[in-house]
């Protein structure tokens, strides 16, 4: 919401500064989102009449003028086509900054002329948009006068952001009254002359009181409708808003004057009564804005006997708007009820001045005045003879009242406040206050916000002032502060800090994915209605895309080694599971001094890593057995999944298929991982002792095997099969070796499995080594394995 | 005893003159081995009368321990220069780079909320989550926005078709549905901090449709305006680490707040950079205000027996703010350089004792 300090001033009799008047704005909750004043900017432009002006000896479009600004003749050169001699205009001598061009005047030849500054047009000053020549003043402006000051530009316009609450501070009146309560001056009383009706109201009624409680009407006939005054013109070009025609213009001034929206209908095109009524579905009106919107019954319209012309409150129609050749109207002052026009406003995605006044809700109260107001504008800018006013419906003017108690204050917002005080803040926002001890308190008709107590208190505190609030301690639990930290969380940080220990750089990606992607992975369960775009649609289903496109990105911009990670949530039907997702692309070791080439990334990089952070998060690493099927997105043969029994996948990791990687365009192996945090089991809480423990005394014996085992044996079955031979004896049995070729039967390769034993009381006797071994050969035969020979 | 002389210099001499560990031996095996000289005086002793024995036992044995101190010592000598032959031709240039361990990191957006988490465990809050795919009770209607407020239109909130128990489904749009969640599931008193992503519809230089938040909530008997200023000014001290933190406190519009307050927090410029900290200008920071009495009655609890406060801030903006970054697109790429730079040490965790800020 945009006005100027003298616009302010019209409704706010006050002495008060730019300054203290910004500062009030804000302390009471309307924020200054800028300030500006032409005629700072404008300050270097003086008005300067032509006094010669002959073409350019080197260019047909230029002229070569001579102009006085005041300090005699200077030669500028001009390209405008109506400069001539004579003309009086505005003049930017040397040195001047154009806002409109972004340049600051120096003196140039131009084709070889010298030129002394420049003749300026409204949109190099920025004060408007054309830019059909330079600047035209009347004969009689004063040459040599600062051309902003003498054209009353020098008028800062403030721009003020209204929360949606505020539907009284949509016009300039209303802010007024809110820096008058805040004791910034007094509010001027609003001169409000009816004009007599000289004939009958025109025939307006509403036939849909729950959509258009209310709706005034009032037509003059034998209007000229010309351009409005100079006056009204400049304020509202000072706040953007392009002056039209007197009409049009009436109703934006006092839209933003009073936040009283109006329309005027140019009654000639008008069939019969006018009606405010609900829409018939798939019923269509071309608006104002030039565009045709669909209407259904939920919206309330204003027709006649032949179509609708106008969406309620929200924009008028094409067809009946007026023109500068309208000589009769009928204006339309209505109360549209807020949560119809908010409605109807999202459905067509319409948005305008009117809807953003309607939607917070007018002054039900103020359409005697509005109408009253505007026909005295028409009938003294545009002549003509009035009719009286027709006043259809009733306006909801009823206020509930409310119970408050002044102790509220200090009970919700910590400030003590006497309650003679709040009650004299309270009625100079308009509230009436009654009763004693606990008031009834009546919001005034434009403060339909106001619907509590607590709206009161707000009332109160932002005219005293927020910083009056005293900071005021937090009770404090005794002793130092307890930890919060759920164990979810807790493993969440562990796991996110192994990552980045083990050198993988953590990575925040979008939650959304395209459709195709979301399919490669599983297929996503949540699809949005209105994506943003067709690749943010699908709520990922994992958590590798993202890492993936990331690496892709990373690729391209010349990364040699990528190792990312994320944490984050997958999207199910049945809920949001924290995942961690791992990529590894590139050289896992750049080519050095040491070890010749480079090398890549493989399946198990990511193996060490998923039961590194796995052992982080607490899952029971020991336990997880080694499964298939990690998914298609990966290579068929160098992937798995660890699971706790069959069912319970807690990660998949290995080489990414070949054309998955290429459908990211990632070049070279590419290695994936993706942890299921949510599937570990939690941790029982077992207190912070330790089970009780001390090394063993005697010394541990090492012993080596070789088995040989079909080609397809997996290593870990044969490994398990060991370790479990004796449980007691057996610490550890750890796989060193895998060989296949010469000396091994064909489609078979020998397993080489290094065995730790551990005496207890005392050290095995070679009878007792010799009895474990054979535990161990007969254990691993059982899994299909032979002793090598 | 000249015999016994001679011998001696004979294997000073030989001694002296052996230059390898080799030689050194052999001078040993003649003089010590089973038929070396010294070892032949020693079992000429078993002949000798008792009184020779006397005289000649000692002086050989002497010359026993003579010879194998000089042996053993010439030994380490010519061992010490062989070693030392070796290390000589094993010179390295030292110069030569050292295998490259990678250098991982914390995502700044991650950091920024274990900073938060720390410091709010400190004042008793603890964190609180949930679902991002929300129902538009919790994200609307339970806020007190009602359906005709201009959050709920489509071009703000990424809808999904679904519907669950008849509730329309949507991504969240701000942290604050989890204040409802809070509340209709544990009994006051209630401090918690509530940080996590939130999605609107928006895209340019400065929004993207995926961004992270953080709330807060207090529910108690008494808390007032007054506390959540303290709270708002303690955080904000401790978060950007500095005293001078000051508050501008101005009243706005929420729709589940009332009163509303908007927080703009002061700021320096410091090498042509913003920093929080003075007031040489306002930066609005954070929205916040006492909940509103029909968001505490939807949560099933008594408005008129509890009452409190709720704030919320944008967390990738406070990273922004404290370490700063100034494009918010990037913090969602991945970009390894910028990772790298902007991001944080697994060891960088923050505690009270060592600082929330690295």
């Amino acid at each position: 919401m945009k006005f100027t300090l003298n616009w302010l001033k019209e409704h706010l009799d006050t002495d008060a500064t730019l300054d203290q008047v910004l500062g009030t704005l804000n302390a009471i909750g309307l924020e200054v989102e800028g300030v500006e004043n032409a005629a700072e900017k404008l300050a270097p432009f003086t008005i300067a009449r032509v006094l010669t002006a002959e073409r350019h000896p080197q260019a047909d479009k230029l002229q070569v003028l001579v102009v006085d600004a005041g300090n005699g003749p200077l030669q500028v050169v001009c390209g405008a086509p109506n400069a001539r001699t004579g003309l009086v205009g505005v003049f930017g001598a040397p040195g001047a900054y154009v806002p409109g061009l972004d340049v600051t005047l120096k003196v140039a030849a131009i084709r070889g002329v010298e030129s002394n500054g420049m003749m300026c047009s409204v949109r190099e000053l920025q004060l408007g948009e054309e830019h059909d020549g330079i600047i035209e003043l009347p004969a009689d402006a004063p040459v040599g006068a600062n051309y902003a000051a003498w054209a009353g530009l020098d008028d800062p316009v403030v721009d003020v952001s209204i929360t949606p609450n505020r539907q009284d501070c949509m016009g300039v009146r209303g802010i007024a009254r809110d820096l008058a309560a805040a004791g910034l001056g007094t509010l001027k009383p609003l001169k409000v002359e009816p004009v007599k009706g000289e004939d009958a109201g025109p025939d307006v009624r509403t036939d849909d009181p729950e959509g258009c409680p209310a709706f005034f009407g009032q037509s003059v006939s034998g209007v000229v409708n010309g351009t409005s005054p100079d006056w009204m013109q400049r304020r509202l070009k000072a706040i953007g808003q392009k002056p039209i025609s007197t009409l049009v213009d009436i109703t934006n001034y006092v839209m933003i004057d009073l936040g009283r929206p109006l329309h005027v209908y140019d009654r000639t095109k008008l069939k019969g009564p006018l009606v405010a009524r609900r829409a018939k579905d798939g019923e269509s009106v071309l608006a104002l804005n030039g565009k045709t919107y669909t209407l259904d019954a939920g919206m309330t319209v204003i027709a006649d006997d032949a179509h609708v012309h106008d969406i309620g409150g929200i924009m008028g129609g094409e067809d009946s708007g007026v023109e500068f050749d309208t000589t009769d109207v009928l204006i339309e002052c209505a109360y549209f009820t807020p949560e119809h026009i908010a409605r109807t406003g999202q459905k067509l995605g319409l948005t305008s001045d009117a809807r953003s006044r309607f939607e917070r809700g007018v002054d039900p109260a103020f359409l005697e005045d509005g109408i009253a107001i505007a026909t005295r504008l028409v009938t003294e800018l545009c002549g003509g003879t009035p009719s009286d006013v027709t006043r259809a419906g009733t306006p909801p003017v009823t206020m509930a009242s409310h119970a408050y108690s002044a102790e509220l204050t200090e009970k919700l917002a910590g400030v003590s406040v006497p309650a003679e005080k709040q009650k004299a803040i309270l009625e100079r926002l308009g509230f009436a206050v009654s009763g004693s001890n606990e008031w009834q308190v009546t919001p005034p008709t434009w403060r339909r916000d106001v619907i509590g107590s607590a709206d009161l208190v707000e009332e109160v505190v932002r005219i005293v002032g927020l910083d009056h609030v005293p900071s005021t301690p937090l009770p404090r639990a005794p002793g130092v502060a307890k930890p919060t930290a759920t164990p979810e969380q807790l493993v969440e940080r562990r796991v996110r800090r192994t990552a980045a220990a083990r050198g993988l750089n953590e990575a925040v990606t979008w939650s959304f994915l395209s459709e195709k992607e979301a399919a490669a992975f599983g297929g996503g369960d949540w699809t949005l209605a209105n994506p943003i775009s067709e690749d943010m649609k699908v709520m990922r289903p994992s958590l590798l895309p993202g890492l993936l496109a990331a690496a892709s990105r990373n690729q391209a911009r010349g990364a040699e080694t990528i190792r990312l990670f994320e944490l984050g949530r997958r999207y199910f039907a049945d809920g949001e599971r924290l995942t961690l997702g791992v990529v590894l692309a590139g050289d896992r070791t750049p080519r050095n001094w040491k070890t010749g080439k480079a090398q890549d990334f493989d399946a198990f990089d990511a193996k060490a890593d998923v039961l590194a952070l796995l052992a982080a998060a607490g899952a029971p690493v020991e336990n997880l057995q080694i499964f298939g099927e990690a998914g298609d997105h990966f290579h068929p043969g160098q992937s798995a999944t660890l699971r706790l029994g069959p069912k319970t996948v807690l990660a998949a990791f290995g080489t990414l298929h070949p054309l998955t990687a290429r459908a990211f365009d990632l070049e070279g192996t590419v290695i994936a991982a993706e942890i299921y945090l949510d599937a570990i089991p939690a941790k029982r809480a077992a207190g912070r002792m330790r089970t009780a423990y001390a090394p063993p005394a005697l010394q541990a014996v090492t012993r080596d095997f070789a088995f040989l085992v079909p080609q397809d044996t997996p290593a870990d079955s044969l490994v398990r099969a060991v370790k479990g031979a004796d449980k007691q004896a057996i610490v550890t049995a750890r796989l060193f070796d895998v060989f296949s070729g010469q000396g091994v039967e064909e489609g078979h390769k020998s397993l080489a499995v290094e065995v730790v034993l551990q005496p207890s009381e005392k050290s095995f006797t070679d009878e007792e080594l010799g009895a474990i071994s054979d535990k161990i050969v007969k254990a691993a035969e059982k899994a299909g394995a032979r002793l090598r020979g | 005893m000249t015999e016994l002389k001679q011998l001696e210099a004979e294997l000073m001499t030989a001694i002296a003159e052996a230059d390898t560990p080799e030689k050194i031996e052999d001078v040993r095996v003649k003089a010590l081995g089973k038929q070396g000289a010294i070892t032949a005086l020693l079992k000429s002793l078993g002949g000798m009368s008792p009184e020779e024995r006397q005289s000649e036992g000692p002086k050989i044995h002497g010359l026993r321990e003579g010879v194998t101190s000089a042996i053993a010592e010439r030994k380490t000598g010519l061992e010490r220069a062989v070693l030392d032959a070796k290390l000589a031709a094993e010179t390295l240039d030292m110069t030569l780079p050292a295998p490259a361990f990678p250098q991982g990191s914390v995502h700044p957006v991650s950091q920024v909320m274990d900073e938060l988490a720390e410091i709010f465990a400190d004042m008793g809050f603890s964190v609180a989550t949930g679902p991002e795919i929300e129902d538009d009770w919790h994200n609307f209607t339970a806020l007190n926005i009602p359906e005709t407020h201009p959050a709920r239109a489509m071009h703000d909130t990424f809808y999904f078709p679904d519907k669950r128990d008849g509730k329309d489904m949507l991504l969240r749009t701000h942290t604050s549905p989890v204040q409802i969640r809070t509340m209709t599931s544990q009994e006051p008193p209630i401090r918690i901090i509530a940080p996590g992503r939130v999605y609107r519809s928006d895209s340019d230089a400065t929004h993207t449709p995926m961004f992270h938040q953080i709330e807060g909530l207090v529910i108690d008997k008494g808390i007032h305006l007054g506390h959540l200023k303290w709270t708002l000014e303690t955080f904000l001290k401790a978060f950007f680490e500095r005293d001078d933190i000051v508050l501008r406190l101005r009243p706005s519009y929420f729709p589940f707040t009332e009163p509303s307050v908007e927080i703009d927090v002061g700021y320096s410029i410091e090498k042509g950079r913003r920093v929080i900290g003075g007031s040489e200008g306002w930066m609005e920071v954070l929205g916040s205000g006492m909940v509103h009495r029909r968001v505490i009655e939807a949560c099933g609890l008594d408005p008129d027996e509890w009452q409190g406060f709720a704030f919320g801030t944008g967390v990738d903006r406070l990273a922004m703010l404290k370490y700063g970054m100034d494009d918010l697109r990037a913090f969602f790429d991945g970009d390894l350089r910028w990772l790298k730079h902007y991001g944080f040490s697994a060891l960088d965790v923050p505690t009270l004792s060592g600082g929330v800020g690295a």
